[in-house]
């Protein structure tokens, strides 16, 4: 899905939707570019490593992410401001006691702008509805074997919240700047189908 | 567009309807009967039954971030799954949480 599909049928479909909306003067060419820049342009899984790295460094920016991501991603320049309306972000720590895994099973919500356009196996019905049912077998699918002594907390971004892990941060990083520290950060370790 | 109260405050217990309505609802089917935990109260949002449906003043509501133990929904497992649940999905549930699950009661399903 994220890659190249101007030829598909849903693009067909898409760019038909956009023609009957702008005929119907509902909304204009440039407001919609203007949308999908603000929305895309600069949706990347590096502004969630950043988030993560900071937080790993500074204890205070990680208690203001968590107790109000919204509040703090300002901080780094960031925010969920892409779309119409502000989105509420929620960010979820791992411990070394428990793991947070994100899903949306109603369809594919999703912090694009923080993580960039979402895998295609994230919109899968398979991923969808066994997430919440089994997480373990998922995870271990995705070659990660948690301990049995690690709870799971699964996020059913049903709503208009949207989420993202803070992963733990591995063992023997202490020398590395926080620039290297967001190199060890990937998309995956924000859903939670992965440790960093 | 008028806003509706916060019914519910994080520790409180709240049953799912078991109701699965004609229109549009973001009630995943999964939760529906289930008895959680109310975690946060995350802000108000427009009840997408109402703004899918073309209602002209949509409701307003308070969405909650509830907490349900994987044993309650699915019999087995031991991990938990929060859901974010808009407040006409909800009602109050009065019986605190027994030890064993499957005896829990779910009530005042039908308010």
């Amino acid at each position: 899905m994220s890659d190249d599909h101007a030829s598909t049928p849903v693009a067909a479909r898409v760019r038909r939707l956009e023609e009957r909306l702008i005929a119907a003067g509902l909304v204009s060419d440039t407001e919609l570019d203007a949308i999908l820049d603000r929305f895309l342009g600069g949706a990347s899984p590096v502004n969630g490593a950043r988030i993560v790295a900071h937080a790993w460094t500074d204890a205070g920016f990680r208690d203001r992410l968590l107790a109000d991501a919204n509040d703090a991603l300002p901080e780094l320049d960031l925010s969920m401001r892409g779309g119409l309306r502000e989105q509420r972000l929620k960010v979820v720590a791992n411990t070394a006691a428990r793991h947070n895994l994100i899903v949306c099973t109603l369809c594919s919500c999703y912090p694009i702008g923080l993580l960039g356009p979402s895998p295609s196996w994230y919109k899968s019905e398979a991923y969808r509805s066994r997430a919440v049912r089994e997480p373990r077998g998922v995870l271990a699918e995705f070659g990660l074997d948690l301990p049995a002594d690690v709870d799971i907390t699964v996020w059913d971004a049903s709503a208009e919240s949207r989420y993202m892990v803070l992963p733990v941060r591995p063992a023997g990083t202490e020398g590395l700047t926080e620039e290297q520290l967001a190199g060890l950060v990937t998309r995956e370790g924000l859903i939670g189908t992965a440790v960093v | 567009m008028s806003e509706a109260a916060a019914r519910f405050v994080a520790g409180d217990r709240v049953a799912t309807q078991a109701v699965d309505p004609d229109h549009h609802n973001r009630l995943p089917r999964y939760a529906r009967g289930q008895v959680g935990e109310v975690v946060e109260v995350q802000g108000t949002w427009p009840l997408p039954d109402d703004v899918v449906r073309g209602v002209p003043a949509p409701r307003v509501e308070p969405v909650y971030t509830v907490r349900f133990a994987a044993r309650d929904l699915w019999g087995t497992g031991g991990h938990e799954v929060t859901v974010d649940l808009w407040q006409s999905y909800l009602i109050p549930a009065r019986h605190p949480p027994s030890t064993d699950a499957s005896l829990e009661p779910v009530e005042d399903l039908h308010e």
